[in-house]
């Protein structure tokens, strides 16, 4: 047994690339499965998302115009990233969720191998989706699937990480910016996934991650006129048409999903019809 | 000698006796024309005459339409196989060609477009989205989404007065090839076509009950979106209420398509073939008077070029023909209703107070009807009402812009992203911008074209989903993987 005073993790929510505390100042109690305290994570207020929003808003022309190839690599690197803290994952989960160890290590290993699998759609998507359109007429006529714009996530209680995953990176895939709020009870995994953020090359802004409570945080994401699309995945079904109705404001595309699959990328993925004429 | 030469166009009316016109129309529900209950008189906007009187559905007329939509899916249409399904489509596109020029007459009478417009595109392109639809019916499982691809079931859909007939085939063709039944409700001053189209599907022999048509006002429309046995909502009409009926489908599980309003931007960069531009221009604001949800409403012009493109431009406008709608020369026709007439006055006149300056084409209005010369206001700012609000009238707001990026800017800066126009004769500048506008339809060095197999629908408040294509047919499939 050794003597040495742990030195303890603040958890702070990840906005614009950097680790602000929430300007609210307020925390709560995140416990383990047995009742001991573990970390006061923020309470995300109204004005942290908006600052989040601004930071992806900016962010979003940037990343959209980054290369399928480029997004494709870093979202690669998010996995290598990853990989390399294995460790401390898989403990984060065991201690907060009181998930056995295999349990933990098979979420986190799911959890590389999903972004792998995303990290390879980036250059695909548009072959699956676009279209060269044969119109009856003299013009060149192609439909392109691209990226909606900015889009808000609520990722789904558990599994934790793999489910902030499932809620991330579908979205930055299709050339999006995204806000998530991370699991209530088990915030620890995507505030260290930040940690992985901050040094896999994710240009700041792109992706933000708040915490906080959903039914706080999930209505000032429905009517934000600045968000374009919303993943409600992670809420209660009896939620979805107050948030719908909320949304409809600015016609916020609204969606939950059951499974990772192309779909999911083109949900937040606007189709383009360019129309050229032919001739000399 | 001293005489200047004149080239002035004599009338060429298209005849209109191809057409029988009812005094009273009812429903179309299961297979038959029923009596409706309230009437009102749909009008000729070009002269005001009264063509007939049309049913103003009620909740008993929706209920027996649904009623009759969901015994055709259940008992008939979605065991019927696509092969078959698709040789009823097939039948439709060709019956639309036979009587095609009865249709074109009557939208002409009954919408005060130009017969040139109806003749050459309304119609021909109507029939067209049957026929390329009516090859998807036996195909439905290569759609990409997934083997076994399953139809919503009953369909309500609810069309607008600007395109009626093209918009009524936008919707019912996809849906049946898809295999959903439909219940259509036309535009109040429109229907005319659509109970045409009911004749069109009796010649067809189409199964009762598989196309309804309800006509009425918004209350009836109201009554369709929020009937509990429809199982998806496709609207094209105005954002309003578009938001409106998000709102009444969002404790629901009915799936919805919406095309609603834009404010298309139309760039002109500065190496433009201009009098081409020009062309577009025009055709980009002024076809169909302007009642378009993707016009070129705003005219974005590089400053460079602004004095010489305006003045061939009100050069081009001075030689409109606007006038009788039925006249083949005619460029510009009526202004769909007086309604539509006023809310086009009351936004000209903001622009007006706000500080544009206003230039109408000289020309002779008819003294009966509902007219608006082609307009054009110059000194627009990003803050004006006529810059920001869809006039949906041929009215142009004129801005300009120094560098190409300042022009996207402006081009974006709306809540609308429906469709864009971009004129340069630089390949690569086109391409550039095409990427950088956020509009679902982009028209480089063209504007206002439409095709079966071209998917057409908007970014942001212009609405969800595409219509045309297979993005547009998987609007009516189930088989995505989200809800």
């Amino acid at each position: 047994m050794s003597n040495r005073i742990d030195v303890k993790k603040t958890y702070k929510l990840f906005i614009n690339g950097a680790f602000p505390r929430t300007e609210s100042g307020r925390t709560y109690e995140v416990k383990n499965a047995k009742g001991i305290f573990i970390a006061n994570p923020c309470l995300a207020s109204r004005k942290d998302l908006k600052d989040a929003v601004v930071a992806a808003r900016a962010a979003q022309h940037g990343w959209n115009n980054a290369t399928a190839y480029n997004k494709g690599q870093i979202l690669y690197r998010l996995a290598e990233m990853l990989e390399g803290r294995r460790a401390q994952f898989v403990d984060e989960i065991v201690t907060v969720t009181g998930a056995s160890k295999t349990k933990a290590e098979k979420e986190v290993t799911d959890s590389v191998d999903r972004l792998v699998w995303y990290a390879g759609w980036t250059d695909k998507i548009s072959s699956l989706s676009g279209a060269l359109n044969p119109v009856a007429g003299p013009y060149y006529n192609f439909t392109i699937p691209e990226s909606m714009g900015v889009i808000a996530a609520i990722a789904p209680e558990t599994p934790s990480l793999l489910g902030l995953i499932d809620s991330i990176a579908p979205i930055i895939v299709g050339g999006n910016t995204v806000i998530v709020l991370a699991s209530t009870k088990a915030p620890l995994s995507a505030m260290s996934f930040a940690e992985v953020i901050a040094t896999s090359d994710v240009p700041a802004g792109v992706i933000n991650i708040l915490t906080g409570k959903k039914d706080e945080i999930t209505p000032w994401m429905a009517s934000h006129m600045d968000i374009d699309g919303l993943d409600i995945s992670g809420l209660g079904a009896k939620k979805h048409a107050e948030v719908k109705s909320a949304g409809s404001e600015n016609l916020k595309r609204i969606y939950s999903f059951k499974s990772a699959d192309p779909g999911r990328i083109l949900a937040f993925m606007e189709n383009k019809t360019v129309w050229h004429p032919i001739g000399l | 000698m001293g005489e200047k030469l004149s080239f002035e166009y004599a009338p060429a009316p298209e005849s209109r006796a191809l057409v029988s016109i009812k005094p009273k129309y009812g429903h179309f529900i299961g297979g038959k024309f029923v009596a409706g209950s309230k009437h009102f008189p749909t009008i000729n906007p070009a002269t005001e005459e009264v063509l007939s009187q049309i049913a103003r559905g009620g909740k008993s007329d929706v209920d027996a339409a649904v009623k009759a939509a969901r015994k055709a899916y259940t008992t008939t249409w979605s065991k019927m196989s696509g092969k078959e399904r698709g040789k009823y489509l097939f039948r439709i596109a060709r019956i639309m060609q036979e009587r095609s020029r009865e249709f074109a007459v009557l939208e002409t009478l009954d919408n005060g477009k130009p017969i040139r417009e109806s003749r050459d595109v309304d119609v021909p392109l109507a029939a067209a989205h049957f026929f390329y639809h009516a090859g998807w019916a036996d195909k439905l499982e290569y759609a990409g989404l997934g083997t076994t691809p399953k139809a919503h079931g009953v369909a309500g859909q609810i069309i607008p007065w600007n395109f009626p007939l093209l918009m009524l085939a936008w919707k019912v063709a996809p849906a049946l090839a898809a295999g959903n039944t439909v219940v259509l409700k036309p535009a109040e001053t429109t229907s005319l076509t659509a109970l045409l189209f009911a004749e069109v599907c009796q010649q067809a022999e189409l199964p009762a009950g598989v196309v309804n048509i309800v006509t009425g006002d918004g209350s009836t429309g109201a009554l369709i979106v929020n009937h509990p046995g429809i199982d998806k909502i496709a609207f094209t009409g105005s954002t309003e209420v578009g938001k409106i009926i998000a709102r009444a489908v969002a404790p629901t599980n009915k799936s919805v398509t919406l095309e609603l309003g834009g404010k298309a931007a139309n760039i002109i960069f500065e190496d433009a073939a201009i009098d081409e531009s020009v062309e577009g221009i025009v055709n980009g604001i002024f076809f169909n008077q302007g009642h378009v949800c993707c016009a070129g409403s705003r005219l974005i012009l590089q400053e460079s070029i602004a004095d010489e493109v305006l003045e061939k431009l009100k050069n081009r406008m001075a030689k409109i023909r606007v006038g009788d709608p039925m006249d083949k020369n005619t460029d510009l026709g009526a202004i769909n209703s007086k309604e539509q007439l006023l809310k086009i006055r009351e936004l000209t006149a903001v622009g007006d107070s706000e500080g544009a300056q206003r230039w109408s084409a000289p020309c002779d209005l008819p003294g009966k009807g509902f007219w608006f010369a082609p307009t054009i206001f110059t000194g627009v700012t990003q803050a004006h009402r006529i810059a920001r609000e869809e006039i949906f009238g041929p009215v142009l707001s004129v801005l300009t812009f120094r560098t190409p990026q300042e022009g996207i800017d402006k081009a974006n800066n709306t809540p609308f992203g429906l469709s864009a126009g971009i004129w340069s004769e630089k390949g690569s500048k086109v391409l550039w911008a095409s990427q950088q506008l956020r509009a679902g339809v982009i028209w480089a060095n063209t504007f206002n074209k439409f095709d079966p197999t071209s998917p057409f629908g908007g970014y942001k408040e212009s609405g969800w989903g595409r219509e045309g294509g297979r993005h547009g047919l998987s609007a009516y499939l189930k088989g995505v993987s989200h809800e």
